[in-house]
């Protein structure tokens, strides 16, 4: 069972992107006020979703896993690192097709808003926790200090999500669901919208996947390559 | 913990006493950096400028990264953290004591460059005091996320030049907070929004240090 789903993530992933963008460019009308742009608020959202939600969550959850002594495994340590190197894709490219959206809406391709800089600051920390990663050798003490080091960027993730309602900046706020629960998107433009978030939800599970193999990969030949080289040491008599 | 806490925090500050790097080093270099400052600005824009609080946050965040790693080297010494862990000192004592030295050491420092700015950048004294509260308490949470972050960086392989990379993001807001906190003490404007973001922080990331810093210490 878990096979099939393995297998059909891929398949599944690529059909719901297809349907997305099948929807968004020939299906859907042009908004009335946004006319055509509107077009790239079936791909913004879905992605901004999947960088400060789901692939940071999936970062924060399994860091907090490996803290906890009874869940600790190199598996939470892969997991959370293989999330967090997806989320900074996810991260750039939120900020890019904000921005390609921005200018023609705002007049800039960039704004010092609220969401847009706390958005932005959590790409450095991204960037921060990798750099992290690759500073220690250790991989107990690196597996450690990252998972801290995580627990302590989600904090922003929050910051992030309420920006828009505590500073009331340029950016507007809830795209899908008002405060209240009624729906801001409609017929044709809501499918779009919530086929955007499943495609690129999957998309994120399916690259993690993927990349979680390679990281059991690389940890495997290193650890080759380190017993190979004490045997050629041995060999050599030292 | 609070015993642990006082312990440690009065070998940080008596250490820092007997070796004075904070007087004869970070002082100097913070005084220096804020008349830069006014020099970047020029004479007839040092007095008039609103970038006073700006400017003493940038002056305070280089000086607090310098004593994020000076607070932690101290234990840098062969074979010091070793023996701090063969003691069994509860880690969460250790953090808050070492937090708390840092604090006195950043509110000592603010001061002078609290006197320095009104000084060099003519803000209005009356303002800056008003805005005092505000700036010990953003010096507060400084100290308190950078024993946090600076514990990421020390020891091991993990190279101290990494410190402003992990710190920068984590301090912008509370920067911000602290610019805008002390902007409106100086011109008027809204307070309250900045002060809870400050005082957020504060207790977030004292929670956090209580919890995880234990696990950074491991051996």
């Amino acid at each position: 069972m878990i096979k099939l789903s393995q297998r059909l993530l891929g398949p599944v992933t690529l059909v719901s992107l297809a349907l997305t963008f099948w929807l968004g460019l020939w299906v859907t009308p042009p908004d009335v006020v946004q006319g055509d742009l509107v077009r790239l608020l079936y791909v913004h959202p879905p992605i901004a979703w999947v960088a400060l939600y789901v692939s940071f969550g999936t970062a924060t959850i399994a860091s907090c896993l490996y803290l906890w002594r009874r869940t600790r495994s190199d598996v939470m340590d892969r997991l959370a690192y293989c999330a967090m190197e997806i989320s900074v894709v996810f991260i750039a490219l939120t900020l890019i097709t904000g921005s390609i959206w921005g200018r023609p809406t705002w007049g800039v391709w960039w704004a010092w808003d609220a969401r847009l800089t706390s958005t932005a600051i959590l790409g450095v920390f991204a960037l921060a926790y990798l750099a992290l990663r690759r500073a220690n050798d250790d991989p107990a003490l690196r597996a450690r200090r990252s998972a801290v080091f995580a627990i302590l960027t989600a904090i922003n993730v929050p910051i992030i999500h309420f920006s828009v309602q505590w500073w009331k900046t340029l950016h507007q706020g809830a795209s899908v669901l008002t405060s209240n629960g009624t729906l801001n998107v409609h017929g044709s433009m809501l499918w779009a919208m919530l086929l955007g978030f499943l495609g690129f939800t999957l998309l994120f599970f399916w690259l993690l996947r993927y990349r979680y193999r390679l990281e059991v990969k690389r940890d495997l030949a290193t650890a080759n390559t380190v017993d190979e080289a004490l045997a050629l040491r041995q060999r050599e008599g030292v | 913990m609070t015993r642990i806490a006082w312990l440690v925090a009065t070998k940080d500050l008596r250490i820092e006493v007997r070796s004075r790097v904070l007087l004869w080093q970070v002082l100097p270099f913070g005084v220096i950096a804020l008349l830069l400052s006014g020099l970047a600005l020029g004479p007839t824009q040092a007095g008039n400028s609103t970038a006073g609080p700006g400017l003493f946050y940038l002056v305070t965040l280089f000086v607090t990264l310098l004593m994020i790693n000076r607070s932690q080297a101290l234990e840098n010494a062969p074979g010091t953290r070793a023996s701090v862990a063969t003691l069994g000192l509860d880690p969460a004592g250790i953090f808050l004591g070492k937090a708390l030295a840092l604090t006195i050491e950043l509110w000592i420092t603010g001061l002078v460059l609290l006197a320095g700015s009104v000084v060099v950048l003519h803000t209005a004294l009356i303002g800056t005091v008003h805005a005092l509260p505000s700036v010990l308490v953003t010096l507060a949470t400084l100290a308190v996320a950078g024993t946090l972050y600076g514990a990421l960086t020390q020891g091991g392989d993990g190279p101290a030049t990494l410190l402003p990379v992990l710190t920068l993001p984590a301090f912008a807001p509370l920067l911000i907070a602290g610019e805008r906190s002390f902007s409106a003490a100086l011109h008027g404007g809204a307070l309250w929004e900045w002060w809870v973001i400050v005082v957020v922080a504060l207790v977030a990331y004292t929670a956090v240090g209580i919890l995880l810093y234990g696990v950074l210490e491991e051996s």
